[in-house]
């Protein structure tokens, strides 16, 4: 199978590492082998090294070193946030920073609903289980044996 | 995480100015000016003698400093091809090299020369003598692997997917999952 995510110009990545954890950048030029030149709307161009990155399907239209106006243009109009937020990917991440910041009393409340839930549940399914008819369970049973 | 110019390189430029004492003769001696490379301003200085007492019959004895400024680069946020002229003491002999390196700031390829030195050649800072640095335009570059990126619509894969938690505090040496490395 071929790769399908390149490092290339206008590639979309995530960084992996560090406290920008989770932010995603755009590839605005390369360096060498191991380095790339990366920008964001609201961040300064600088290095980061490819390590530190992990890329994505997304790709934006820009040319290399492109300037800042027409980075943020492209980056909202290709709706890179909201697709990534959107992807099975951002919502894993999405969710595990909600786990993250949870409390210990969050995760109290959490158990609490939990086990409210469950007996709600339960009480459904028992009163259905009363309720439905018996004997062609039970004929299944012993036929099977 | 906006790096700063300041912590990131063990090399800094350092511009030093000096001169002969004035002396009855020649109240007036010439200024002397000279781009180093050195982790701070008082190693600065003292490269700055080392060099000017083999060029000139100016020595800290009976020389000055004028100023020490640090250079900070222009334009960190665009890449560059740097040209590196070097004279370093091997093992057997003085030889001359010429190198060059794709970095953003001078103060990076300086840095990732003493690394290559280093590594390659086994010859350390104190060995080196940097004699110039440019900033090559991609047509003039000689090295192939500087010209290899100058490609803009350079694309190549990622082949080897390092897996690495997201912060130091979150290593653990046993993983209750084994990673997925596979880049596809």
């Amino acid at each position: 199978m071929p790769f399908k995510r390149y490092v290339e110009i206008g590639r979309v990545a995530m960084i992996n590492y560090g406290p920008e954890y989770g932010k995603l950048v755009v590839i605005s030029d390369v360096l060498d082998q191991s380095r790339a030149l990366v920008d964001a709307p609201g961040r300064v161009r600088d290095v980061v090294n490819l390590r530190r990155l992990t890329l994505t399907d997304y790709k934006v239209d820009i040319p290399r070193l492109a300037p800042k106006k027409k980075l943020n243009e492209e980056f909202s109009k290709a709706g890179i946030e909201d697709k990534f937020k959107a992807s099975s990917w951002g919502k894993k991440l999405a969710k595990q920073a909600n786990a993250r910041s949870m409390t210990d009393f969050d995760r109290f409340k959490a158990m609490l609903a939990k086990t409210k839930k469950n007996r709600a549940v339960r009480t459904v399914l028992n009163k259905m289980q009363k309720t439905a008819p018996a004997k062609p369970t039970k004929a299944v049973a012993k036929s099977r044996k | 995480m906006v790096q700063t110019q300041e912590g990131i390189f063990k090399f800094h430029q350092y511009q030093v100015v000096g001169r002969h004492m004035p002396t009855e003769q020649e109240p007036n001696p010439t200024v002397y000016r000279m781009k180093v490379w050195a982790p701070d301003a008082i190693r600065a200085k003292s490269k700055f003698w080392y060099f000017l007492r083999k060029l000139r019959r100016v020595k800290k004895a009976n020389g000055q400093i004028v100023s020490v400024n640090e250079i900070f680069e222009k334009r960190p946020t665009t890449v560059k091809n740097f040209g590196i002229w070097v004279r370093y003491q091997s093992r057997t002999g003085y030889h001359n090299m010429y190198k060059e390196y794709r970095d953003t700031t001078l103060n990076g390829a300086v840095s990732q020369l003493y690394q290559e030195m280093s590594a390659r050649h086994r010859v350390r800072y104190p060995c080196i003598q940097i004699i110039k640095t440019a900033t090559v335009a991609p047509k003039d570059c000689k090295r192939a692997n500087t010209q290899q990126f100058h490609d803009s619509k350079i694309k190549f894969p990622k082949t080897f997917n390092l897996i690495r938690p997201s912060a130091p505090e979150r290593k653990s040496i046993y993983k209750a999952k084994r990673p997925t490395v596979c880049m596809i």
